[in-house]
């Protein structure tokens, strides 16, 4: 039995007639912005946020730490847009400042925690065997530790200030993100071009970061702005109970700590402003985080 | 290239290859409580510029045999020797030379490329990692050369795997597989996951490619029409062995294992007249677990000319015919 | 199913001694000598002898493996040493604190599912509607917000209603009553820490109910009850509601943690004497006996937890149990 075959079988490219399925970057953003109003409205929080953190130098009307005895405890005016403090600092100021702080501690727990955890899980995934059963079982261990439990053993252990925080949230985060880009990269490990990689001759760490890495990187993205989000929160949470960043640097969670609550009812402008900060950045991200995952989920693209 | 054209000394020869799967179980310790035979066994021989066709239900074990032979695993028991050399035992250092003349060709078109590197990329990196061409403009023009050669156009080299079809993606694992310049190509199934036209595109081309580049395959598959056409040998496997193993048409015209006919019974004849005039005995039974095999022939549940014998004693390989190996006791020529 | 009992069971036994491998770990990485820190006075002067007594008194002559044996067994005898700070046990100064965070975290749960788990159906149900919109603003807004900001926000909401009603600022009462004792008095005490502990877990059960029950409506059991004419709310109670709560139920081992987190600060907030507040003045104290026996009860509470969740979902999905 034999099968009819046609005499050419060269395909031409018909890369001329390509259908414009090709977006550059900018188009892709402008998509999502118009999909994801949500998303768009979270991400310009941030932005907003960030911008005023770095700018904190030139936007900020009064310094964050100057004592001003003669304007304590002054309502919003139009001297002090949201007031002063118990020491007449003027608050919009200190929340300008604190916007560099919430996001560079944020940002740099994030950052460092999900490479971490991108190594360990994917690392862990590819070699498995032994070494992947007990990188799991520590995992589990450390994750047996709630996250601001862990933070707060590593501050009585370190003590506090900026730097000694970012550890004591990093390594929290660690474990959780190893965890989940592991699943992912399990599931991936099994797949043909991986099969063919290694039938290439390809090294390990080529695999790993070449062909394994780059197909993780939706839930990368995702789990990177959620803990963008979980570190601020345990940073604010931190400096409340005094155990976090110290005076003088400018920090929301502090700015709470001060007496707060004893001026409660006489000056709620104290209480009510960098927490409004604090929620809704982290508001931002969320919306945020919960948009990009969306826009990534393969089975809603328009590819 | 004719029969007689080939080479007589083996280029891969296969003894007693076995591969083994532990099966564990265990509520803090895992103990193994059996194994899964996928492997149990087996030899044959490879002749240059031949294409040896590996053929057999799902499960029998020739695409875990493929994959000994690419040393994706690592056989439990006996020797690939390829030119001379027992592959099976061999480490990572020598395996790299290795890479260079055994390549693969995967079944599933849709996932064997990586999704996020370009063609151009995916094709380029083998010859990079192993120094072929050191400076990227040779390279590309080898990608495009590479992928000329398959059938495309070089503009692919700038495309992505999802914006092409299966057929076109095909093409570019076969180039893929072509760039270290093998000797040697083990075609797992590839052919199975496409469209019957496009089949018969990939098949010419493995062809022309074959007497082009001078190499040889070792090409499993579980359609016998395509093996016809391409294979000058074939070897039927069931349950992790071979049982059958002859020159192309004469198996097809004189199958003599009981399964290899029950296989080529099932395949439908495109002419009413000798279709109608067939009569069509269906296998009893279903293909047994490879955990626990039936002892002695591990066809004989479902073999109509089975006897006591054959639930005993395991059938080896023999010769009742030239060239033509049959595994099984009870074959009368 | 026996075999998934027994190894989830099992599992336990490593992951706690991991944990105490570590709690036992940190407080070794102090740096300097813990009796020097707290007995020296200062200037790098210290009493010899009562730093070589501190020692003894702490085991801590003894070499690391025994010292770690003697901690494990301490836990099972219930023996988890002396408070530095005060002087008193460990497990005295606990007891005497577990009630009121204990009553907290349970009304929270209690709380967050009665609140969450009908407004998540009702967001399902309207899915896309102004309804849906506004619920899932404010889970995510619950999820964004500082538990301890929170609780300020009560506060002053506190103080200044009563104000207003009654003339005077009334605080919710500090000390700690029993409920049998003293109903009224304990509720007003523990409903608005409960309030803003259980605020983002209702939050996130809120999500989950809706996504789990957005899920089950899609199935084609739900299409034939349809078809079949059954009324609405007898297929969301009956077919509907009990599947999409199975992953609910998985929430809630994992919101343990985050209670636990929320306690932490909002005892602080509402000058509560509970573990919380326990856990983080032994931390400002640097009473590393009292710190670690809490790390290891945090922990412990949390794996048994998970434990018995993980197997109460094994026991709630007929998947599980019969397979």
């Amino acid at each position: 039995m034999t099968i009819a075959a046609p005499t050419s079988y060269t395909i031409p490219a018909i890369a001329d007639d390509l259908p414009e399925i090709r977006r550059s970057l900018w188009r892709r953003a402008w998509i999502f912005c118009r999909r994801q109003p949500l998303g768009t409205f979270g991400m310009v929080i941030v932005i907003i946020m960030a911008i005023a953190g770095l700018s904190a130098e030139w936007i900020a009307p009064y310094s964050p730490t100057a004592n001003d005895f003669s304007a304590m405890t002054e309502p919003p005016s139009w001297a002090h847009w949201l007031g002063t403090d118990q020491f007449g600092r003027d608050q919009l100021s200190r929340i300008i400042y604190g916007a560099r702080t919430a996001l560079i501690v944020g940002f740099s727990c994030a950052i460092i925690a999900s490479l971490a955890g991108m190594v360990l899980g994917v690392g862990s995934a590819y070699f498995g065997g032994r070494l992947d059963l007990y990188l799991q079982g520590v995992l589990d261990v450390v994750m047996a530790f709630p996250l601001i439990i862990m933070a707060l053993a590593v501050v009585a252990i370190f003590g506090t200030g900026v730097h000694n925080v970012i550890f004591a949230i990093t390594i929290p985060l660690i474990p959780r993100c190893a965890r989940v880009l592991r699943s992912s990269a399990l599931s991936i490990r099994e797949v043909p071009y991986i099969d063919a990689a290694r039938a290439c001759g390809f090294g390990h760490s080529r695999i790993i970061l070449r062909h394994m890495v780059p197909n993780v990187v939706a839930p990368f993205l995702i789990l990177l702005t959620a803990f963008v989000g979980q570190a601020i929160l345990a940073e604010a949470s931190l400096s409340y109970l005094g155990l976090g960043v110290q005076e003088p640097v400018p920090a929301w969670g502090l700015m709470l700590q001060g007496g707060a609550e004893e001026y409660a009812s006489t000056a709620p402008w104290i209480a009510v402003f960098p927490g409004l900060a604090i929620a809704l950045t982290v508001f931002g991200f969320s919306l945020f985080g919960d948009a990009l995952r969306d826009a990534l989920d393969p089975k809603l693209r328009d590819r | 290239m004719t029969l007689a054209e080939l080479d007589a000394k083996p280029l891969l020869e296969v003894r007693g290859l076995q591969m083994h799967f532990p099966v564990t179980e265990g509520i803090v310790i895992s103990r193994k409580i059996g194994e899964v035979k996928a492997v149990d066994g087996i030899n044959f021989t490879v002749r240059r510029g031949e294409t040896l066709g590996l053929v057999g239900e799902s499960g029998c074990g020739k695409t875990t045999t493929g994959r000994c032979i690419l040393r994706l695993e690592r056989p439990t028991a006996g020797e690939i020797l390829y030119d001379g050399i027992d592959i099976a035992k061999l480490e990572r250092k020598d395996l790299m030379v290795l890479r260079r003349r055994i390549q693969v060709i995967f079944q599933d078109p849709y996932s064997s490329l990586n999704p996020r590197m370009k063609v151009g990329e995916i094709i380029a990196e083998p010859i990079m990692v192993h120094g072929i061409e050191r400076s990227a403009a040779r390279r590309s023009a080898r990608v495009r050369e590479l992928l000329s050669v398959c059938g495309l156009d070089p503009k692919f080299a700038d495309r992505y795997p999802h914006e092409m079809s299966g057929g076109q993606r095909q093409r570019v694992g076969i180039a893929r597989a072509l760039a270290l310049e093998p000797e040697f190509i083990v075609c797992d199934e590839a052919v199975s996951a496409l469209d019957v036209s496009i089949q018969a595109q990939i098949v010419n081309l493995l062809e022309d490619l074959r007497g082009q580049f001078g190499l040889t395959y070792l090409f499993i598959a579980h359609d016998l029409s395509v093996v016809r056409h391409l294979c000058q040998r074939v070897a039927v496997m069931y349950l992790g062995r071979i049982v059958e193993l002859a020159e192309c048409d004469e198996l097809f015209d004189n199958p003599l294992h009981p399964y290899t006919q029950a296989l080529l019974a099932a395949v439908p004849v495109p002419d009413p007249t000798v279709e109608a005039s067939r009569t069509f005995r269906p296998v009893r039974g279903e293909v047994p677990s490879a955990i626990n095999p039936p002892p002695g022939c591990v066809f004989h549940p479902r073999c109509p000319i089975a006897v006591e014998t054959c639930r005993q004693i395991r059938p080896e390989l023999r010769e009742p015919r030239s060239a033509h190996w049959v595994a099984c006791t009870e074959v009368r020529v | 199913m026996y075999r998934y009992i027994i190894k989830r069971i099992l599992l336990v036994i490593p992951t706690l001694l991991g944990a105490a491998a570590l709690v036992f770990l940190l407080m070794r990485l102090i740096p300097g000598d813990i009796c020097v820190v707290r007995l020296g006075s200062g200037g790098g002067t210290f009493d010899e002898r009562a730093v070589a007594a501190c020692h003894a008194q702490l085991g801590l002559d003894r070499p690391i493996f025994v010292q770690f044996v003697n901690f494990v067994w301490g836990f099972f005898r219930g023996d988890f040493g002396i408070s530095m700070w005060s002087g008193k046990p460990v497990l005295t100064e606990i007891a005497a604190r577990f009630p009121v965070s204990l009553e907290i975290a349970i009304m929270a749960v209690v709380v967050a599912t009665i609140i969450a788990i009908p407004l998540g159906t009702l967001s399902a149900l309207k899915q896309n509607s102004p309804i849906d919109f506004v619920i899932r603003v404010v889970s995510i807004a619950g999820l964004a917000t500082p538990s301890f900001w929170l609780g300020i926000l009560f506060i002053l909401a506190i103080l200044n209603i009563s104000q207003a009603a009654f003339g005077a600022p009334w605080m919710p009462p500090i000390d700690y009553v029993p409920i049998w004792q003293d109903p009224l008095r304990n509720l007003s005490m523990v409903i608005f820490p409960a309030l803003t502990v259980g605020y983002r877990t209702s939050a996130v059960t809120m999500r989950m109910t809706r996504s789990a029950m957005l899920e089950v409506l899609r199935e084609d059991y739900i299409r034939t009850a349809r078809a079949k004419g059954l009324v609405e709310h007898l297929i969301i109670n009956r077919h509907a509601l009990k599947n999409a709560l199975l992953p609910v139920v998985t929430l809630i081992g994992i919101e343990a943690a985050f209670l636990i987190g929320g306690l932490v600060v909002t005892e602080q907030v509402f000058n509560l004497n509970g573990i919380g507040r326990l856990f983080v003045q032994s931390v400002q104290n640097q009473d590393y006996t009292m710190t670690q026996a809490l790390v290891m009860l945090v922990v412990a509470a949390f794996v048994l937890t998970n434990t018995v969740v993980d197997l109460l979902y094994a026991w709630l999905d007929p998947r599980i149990r019969y397979g």
